[in-house]
């Protein structure tokens, strides 16, 4: 099964929701998904036996640049059982990201949700342990959004020292 | 009045055979060599304590080389496990590293935790210190170099030994860290627990003998290598073992050294000690391991006598010496070689097995006693026959065991 | 499954009137494995719950990748996971190359010397991080010597990587479009015999000593009394966590990225996949930290096979760089995966067409199974987290990056 087929199965379930794929790029077809549906998809995704996407390998927050509104998070998803990847992406806005967790679906997710938050700032709704994972707890800001200017100071330490 | 006191002190401690040898020492060595304004007026008990002082000096600051040896030793054991030369720069081969490593520490800041408890951190390693050495008292090196001759000379050195657990929960509740406390706590279960085998195994033994004074227990073992006591009876070999294993346990060596695991706890008790006082807690730990080494030869492997009847061969001083050294390159064999326990499998081992096995033991040598003449030809004879065909069984179904042990193949695809 | 019930029995048998104990372990502590802190609640001994806090090694590796470009973003995956650095510079390329195939304009291929020389050196260095995983894990459990030993072997293979690429431990070696040629194999020539042969005698030494080493650690009672059956991770829940590589073959998952998703070369050579099984008689059970342990000493020897495969081939001649003049991906974005020692290794990047990537996100096998450890260690003791640590091998460059 390649994207498409899976794009074609996740559009009849869910109609609007599932935004399309762009052939264009080059690399892996992600299937954006609107971001209030990404929960319903990704629980339908690792339950449904024909599918069964039981492996989530990664997932990712993207920020394309400045200029653009709207931050993405990036799912790629693995079936063990019958080999086959898939890649999701949806996007959130810059100054209201949040998105439903899907750590209870994968439980790989719960830390990586967590360096999302902790370096995009987006805010996985419904995550039992919501911390900053990588940087200090009083860090301010998202480091890896474009927009993103380094503190002068950090508890009175020089930092660009 | 001086003499009053002398003669109160003297009747009260008792001294027995052992003192009159300072007392001949002192009356036909030393007086005659004394000048007459002297000689006279020193009372010959004065004498004699003063003989005795100057020989205790002499081992006290004897004694304390040996850690020095043991952990240059030690040192070169490890490195020869390892593919390793161990230190080589200080001195010829490296001989002089642990006098480096001394001075280095007492120059090294005597940091105290200030949140700590002061007087029961600088206590701590004298407790330990003085109680490991104070061991050494009742241990029988030779003939006549033995220091005290207790009538109940094994009785005193478990009561000693057993102090030393204060000094380590002092060391890890003062120290005011957590790994302290948890090494401190797990030391003073294992100390415990492994004290009761260590007590019942030497039980057996005095029930064997018939005394608790170190030296009929090595003057029961006079007669070559199978009056040794682990041959006695089938009992004391397997208390022997019980005893070592139990030994190593008492001192924490690997691998029951859970109480100073250096990767689970950082270092256990004496984490927050530093310099001098770090030094005391590591000479106290080797002066502990060659004083259960030589207990364990006292007692089981003829301490001072040799293997024949009549000959030195392995007997002396220098027999002990090198008996009791063997054990110790044992234990560190084990240490260089085997992992930790866990606290449950340690303590699983103590109590579900060294303890009934213990107590199998001294019913078992109580029966002993009762068929046989504990040091008659005959029983010492089936003894050894027994030993032997246990051994070999024993190393039949082991191997039987260890060949029917299948190597897990890994399934491939 | 009994270990879960043996940690139950010992929480109830302990419930009344215990305090706590919070310790922190860590980030300075011998045997967490470089900076991980892991706040300990404790009950005695026992652990109520071990949660880690990670992120003293980060490095911003994902921001400076941002700013730099393709090429100069590979000595920073060298940091990542430090101790088999190769595979971590493969990886990374390996997702560019895929992203640089994608444009249809531009003709790129890895040339083949090169894919056999990655390979061969990359397997050497899964040997060099399997050997370590081996010494510190015995010496987390307690056995100091066998942490000596693996450290003697590793070190002949440090040579071996020493000379074809000057480094020790951060190697640069393996570059977008083949491998480095700071110091020049050139095919057929005396040296690159010299080399091979140098391989095989470490090889034909280095055989032996695994048998060695499992007489020495693996069949040790008291070792496998302390790892067999304790924090049992059963398939799906390894597969939950994203625990990959051996973990998950430790987990009785008969998966490898090697074999079943073939990248590079692989595809051409015969190796087995080590998988943990049940073994009643010692009493080692499927997930547990001993069959976690036992996969990597039966990988090494997949390794060698390997390796003595390429030898028996020998190098291709050919050049070692493909002819690229920049590295410029074409817009797009790609997630590749390779099978580092420690697991899947996956880097997600996204490009604009610019010489510079958009994101670089390095996907961690040490990261994921390292968030495993708090449901795995919780009601079992002190000593166990220690020896749950080192048989997830983590390397904490790479979970903090």
């Amino acid at each position: 099964m390649n994207a498409e087929e899976i794009h074609q199965i996740l559009s009849d379930k869910f109609g609007e929701s599932v935004l399309g794929y762009d052939t264009e790029l080059a690399g892996d077809t992600c299937i954006q998904i609107a971001p209030t549906a990404i929960l319903e998809v990704c629980q339908y995704l690792a339950e449904t036996d024909t599918l069964a996407f039981d492996s989530l390998m990664c997932l990712s927050g993207v920020d394309m640049g400045v200029k653009e509104e709207e931050l993405s998070v990036v799912y790629h998803l693995y079936a063990m059982q019958h080999r086959q990847s898939i890649v999701l992406k949806t996007s959130v806005p810059k100054t209201d990201a949040h998105l439903p967790t899907v750590s209870h679906i994968w439980k790989t997710a719960d830390w990586h949700e967590r360096e999302t938050y902790d370096l995009y700032g987006i805010v996985f709704e419904g995550h039992t342990d919501l911390r900053r994972i990588l940087l200090p707890d009083d860090w301010e800001g998202y480091p890896l959004r474009k927009d993103y200017q380094e503190p002068d100071f950090y508890r009175g330490m020089r930092v660009p020292y | 009045m001086l003499d009053f006191f002398f003669e109160g002190f003297i009747e009260n401690i008792n001294l027995q055979d052992s003192s009159n040898w300072a007392k001949d020492f002192f009356q036909n060595v030393v007086m005659p060599r004394l000048p007459e304004a002297v000689a006279g007026h020193l009372p010959v008990e004065v004498g004699t304590i003063l003989v005795m002082l100057v020989c205790a000096g002499i081992f006290v600051a004897v004694v304390p080389l040996l850690p020095l040896v043991l952990v240059l030793a030690e040192r070169k054991v490890a490195a020869r496990f390892q593919n390793r030369t161990g230190p080589m720069r200080v001195g010829p081969w490296g001989t002089l590293q642990t006098l480096a490593d001394g001075v280095k520490l007492i120059f090294k800041e005597d940091y105290i935790p200030p949140q700590g408890d002061k007087i029961l951190f600088m206590l701590a390693p004298y407790v330990i210190f003085a109680c490991s050495f104070a061991v050494f008292a009742a241990i029988p090196f030779g003939q006549d170099i033995l220091v005290s001759e207790f009538n109940i000379g094994i009785f005193y050195i478990m009561a000693i030994s057993s102090v030393i657990v204060m000094g380590v929960i002092m060391a890890g509740w003062s120290s005011n860290s957590k790994w302290s406390l948890l090494g401190s706590l797990r030391s003073a279960a294992q100390i415990v627990s492994y004290e009761i085998p260590l007590g019942l195994s030497i039980l057996t033994i005095v029930m064997l003998v018939g005394s608790l004074s170190m030296k009929e227990i090595v003057a029961s073992q006079d007669g070559g290598i199978f009056t040794w006591l682990i041959f006695r009876s089938p009992f004391t070999f397997i208390a022997f073992f019980i005893f070592f294993i139990s030994a190593i346990a008492e001192v924490n060596r690997t691998p029951f050294d859970l109480p100073e695991a250096e990767s689970e706890i950082v270092a256990g008790f004496h984490t927050e000690y530093s310099g001098m006082r770090f030094a005391l807690f590591f000479i106290a730990e080797y002066a502990n391991m060659f004083a259960v080494s030589a207990i364990g030869v006292t007692l089981f492997l003829g301490g001072y006598e040799g293997i024949l009847p009549g000959y030195d061969f392995l007997g002396g001083l220098p027999g002990f010496i090198i008996k009791s050294l063997g054990l110790v390159f044992i234990m560190m064999w084990l240490r260089w070689t085997l992992p930790r326990l866990r606290v449950d499998q340690l303590m699983n081992l103590c109590w579900k097995y060294f303890i009934p096995i213990s107590f199998f033991n001294i019913f078992g040598t109580g029966i002993w006693g009762l068929i046989f003449d504990t040091d008659d030809v005959w029983s010492i004879g089936i003894s050894c026959v027994i030993i032997y065909v246990g051994l070999i069984s024993a190393y039949a179904v082991a191997g039987r065991n260890l060949a029917r042990k299948p190597e897990p193949q890994p399934s491939s695809a | 499954m009994e270990s879960t019930q043996q940690t139950e029995s010992r929480i109830i048998e302990l419930k009344p009137f215990t305090d706590e104990m919070i310790v922190n372990m860590g980030p300075q502590h011998p045997s967490t494995h470089g900076v991980l802190r892991l706040e300990l609640r404790l009950d005695g001994e026992i652990v109520r719950e071990a949660i880690p806090h990670i992120g003293y090694l980060h490095r911003c590796f994902e921001k400076h990748s941002e700013n730099l470009s393709y090429p100069q973003i590979i000595p920073f995956t060298d940091r990542m996971d430090y101790v088999a650095a190769m595979n971590q510079n493969w990886g990374f390329c390996l997702a560019v190359e895929k992203l640089l195939e994608a444009d249809e304009t531009k003709d790129f291929e890895v040339p083949e010397r090169a894919e056999y020389l990655r390979v061969l050196i990359c397997e050497l260095n899964r040997i060099a991080s399997h050997l370590l995983s081996f010494g510190t894990y015995g010496m987390d459990i307690g056995a100091f010597t066998p942490f000596l030993y693996a450290f003697r072997d590793r070190e002949r293979l440090l040579l071996l990587f020493e000379k074809v690429c000057g480094a020790r431990l951060t190697y640069n070696y393996i570059r977008i479009g083949g491998v480095s040629e700071i110091i020049p194999l050139e095919p057929g020539s005396v040296a690159e015999q010299n080399y091979l042969d140098e391989i095989e005698e470490f090889l034909d030494y280095f055989e032996p000593k695994i048998d060695e080493y499992n007489d020495l650690l693996t069949s040790n009672s008291i070792f496998s009394e302390r790892t067999m059956g304790v924090a049992v991770m059963p398939a799906e829940m390894a597969i939950s966590y994203g625990a990959t590589g051996p973990n998950l073959r430790g987990s009785g998952v008969d998966w490898d990225l090697r074999r079943d998703e073939p990248y590079s070369i692989y595809d051409r050579f015969e190796f087995d996949v080590p998988v943990a099984k049940d073994i009643p008689e010692l009493g080692a059970v499927v997930g547990d930290c001993w069959s976690r342990y036992k996969v990597r000493m039966d990988e090494m020897k997949e390794s060698v096979k390997i390796v003595r495969q390429i030898l028996a081939e020998g190098l291709p001649d050919g050049p070692v760089m493909a002819d690229l003049k920049a590295v410029r991906p074409p817009q797009g974005e790609i997630y590749f995966r390779s099978e580092a020692p420690r697991g899947e290794l996956g880097f997600y990047i996204v490009s604009d067409g610019t010489p510079k990537p958009v994101r670089v996100k390095g996907r961690s096998p040490c990261f994921s199974a390292l968030s495993a450890l708090q449901e795995l260690s919780r009601g079992l003791m002190v000593a166990d987290i220690i020896a749950i640590i080192g048989s997830i091998d983590i390397v904490m460059g790479e979970v903090d990056r």
